[in-house]
């Protein structure tokens, strides 16, 4: 069986380091930091964990419509296409500052697109 | 097969199965999200019993010596008694050993309780003054070094409980609290971490009860408090932990003034700025932020950009009471 993506990216270790970072770029990002205001931070980190830990391959359960639930809020306040990119634009420079592969970041960001339009509401 | 006891009612776990399935297959609601042992969402409590510790991984060290555990993830290998992470713990009685003044707003409170009652500094109580009006106070106090329960009592204008506190009870009275709560306390481990504790007025209860603890653990690593408020009034227990800086070379201690001018020993500046200009590379570091709730979510953010990682960092906001 050939190594999977979450381990070629580095498994948990790795999603531990990322999600910091990941974080710290949301955050400063103005494009779409204010989603983030007043939301209980360690929970969101955990979230965003879980995100990564599905966006690098691994172990994960979420559902389209888990994905539509949690962020129904967030579409009714604008969320949109373009803040959605602004996050894929993170997700790939966190990995980037990471050192991952190209080829590996491009097949994490494929797994992140998948979950767009679910995001989005559409 | 190990068996699940939740508020009272006994479940089957089945061999494989985890405590979420378990308990959401009979009926029980468990709010979860990921099912995967990383969102957190499905936090809960073994009040009995042993967590096998991949339903603890990722968890904040505090949170895994209180015995929480992510039920996704929880496969029990023997009984388990649960409870949600929010649930109130029984209450107990205790008895006001005495009441001193630390500055002309916050007093000094000392309890002996009736039984047993485990705690670690930096956590809270709920003390009621009666059935429905309740008040949450950190511990000030260390259990391995003090024979007694320290709450520091900041007296709030028209505050029903801190008026009370401050104004009526006195030596010999009882009055019934809580069990301690709460995932702000030195957790072991990791001795050589920087650890970083900002806090104003009355915060510096819990951060005083912590510093105690990890100096009283060995704490190795650099130990830097900044205790601020508007003027030198506000402060307390100034010149204890002057000498305490002087005893423990890794430990310092800066009071911060924000208003006038400081005087001569004192830092001028929000206890936030002076912090993170004295300290400004946190990576690595455990950050402690307690008191008025504008601070510590803006110390938290700012932290956390400053270097801390998520997990390091503790917050315990005091919330006025509506």
């Amino acid at each position: 069986m050939s190594e999977s993506l979450y381990d070629k990216i580095g498994g948990e270790a790795a999603v531990n380091v990322a999600v910091d970072i990941f974080y710290r770029k949301v955050l400063a990002d103005d494009r779409i930091s204010r989603f983030f205001d007043g939301v209980d931070m360690d929970r969101q980190a955990a979230k965003q964990k879980a995100f990564l830990t599905m966006a690098f391959g691994g172990p994960n359960n979420y559902t389209g419509e888990d994905m539509r639930r949690g962020h129904a809020h967030l579409v009714a306040q604008g969320l949109n296409d373009s803040h959605f990119d602004a996050v894929m634009e993170n997700i790939a420079a966190t990995l980037t500052e990471l050192n991952v592969p190209g080829d590996l970041i491009a097949q994490a960001a494929a797994i992140a697109e998948s979950t767009r339009n679910d995001v989005l509401g559409k | 097969m190990t068996r699940i006891v939740f508020h009272g009612q006994s479940y089957d776990c089945g061999e494989k199965q985890s405590v979420l399935d378990c308990l959401t297959s009979s009926g029980v609601p468990v709010p979860s999200s990921c099912r995967a042992g990383v969102c957190q969402t499905c936090l809960m409590r073994a009040v009995k019993g042993k967590v096998p510790p991949e339903a603890q991984k990722g968890l904040k060290p505090t949170l895994v010596e209180q015995n929480y555990f992510m039920a996704c993830s929880c496969r029990p290998n023997e009984e388990l008694e649960v409870a949600f992470p929010e649930e109130g713990t029984g209450k107990l009685s205790a008895s006001v050993i005495g009441i001193e003044p630390l500055n002309p707003e916050i007093s000094r409170v000392k309890l002996y309780p009736a039984g047993p009652f485990e705690y670690r500094a930096g956590q809270y109580v709920n003390l009621f003054k009666d059935e429905s009006t309740v008040r949450s106070y950190s511990l000030a106090s260390v259990a391995e070094l003090d024979g007694y329960l320290e709450l520091h009592v900041r007296k709030i204008p028209q505050g029903k409980v801190s008026t009370w506190i401050h104004d009526v009870l006195g030596p010999g009275d009882q009055i019934e609290m809580s069990e301690a709560a709460g995932d702000c306390f030195y957790a072991h481990g990791n001795p050589d971490q920087g650890l970083l504790l900002i806090g104003t007025g009355s915060g510096l209860a819990p951060l005083y009860g912590i510093i105690r603890d990890a100096l009283h653990n060995g704490h190795k690593g650099p130990i830097h408090l900044f205790h601020g408020s508007l003027n030198v009034d506000g402060l307390y227990l100034v010149d204890e932990l002057r000498e305490m800086a002087e005893k423990y070379p890794n430990f310092s201690y800066t009071p911060c003034i924000s208003e006038g001018e400081a005087p001569q020993g004192y830092a001028f500046g929000t206890v936030l700025d002076v912090a993170l200009a004295e300290v400004p590379r946190i990576s690595g570091w455990r950050v402690y932020l307690c008191g008025n709730p504008a601070m510590v979510n803006a110390a938290k953010k700012k932290a956390f950009l400053a270097g801390a990682s998520m997990r390091d960092i503790y917050a315990d906001p005091f919330v006025p009471a509506s």
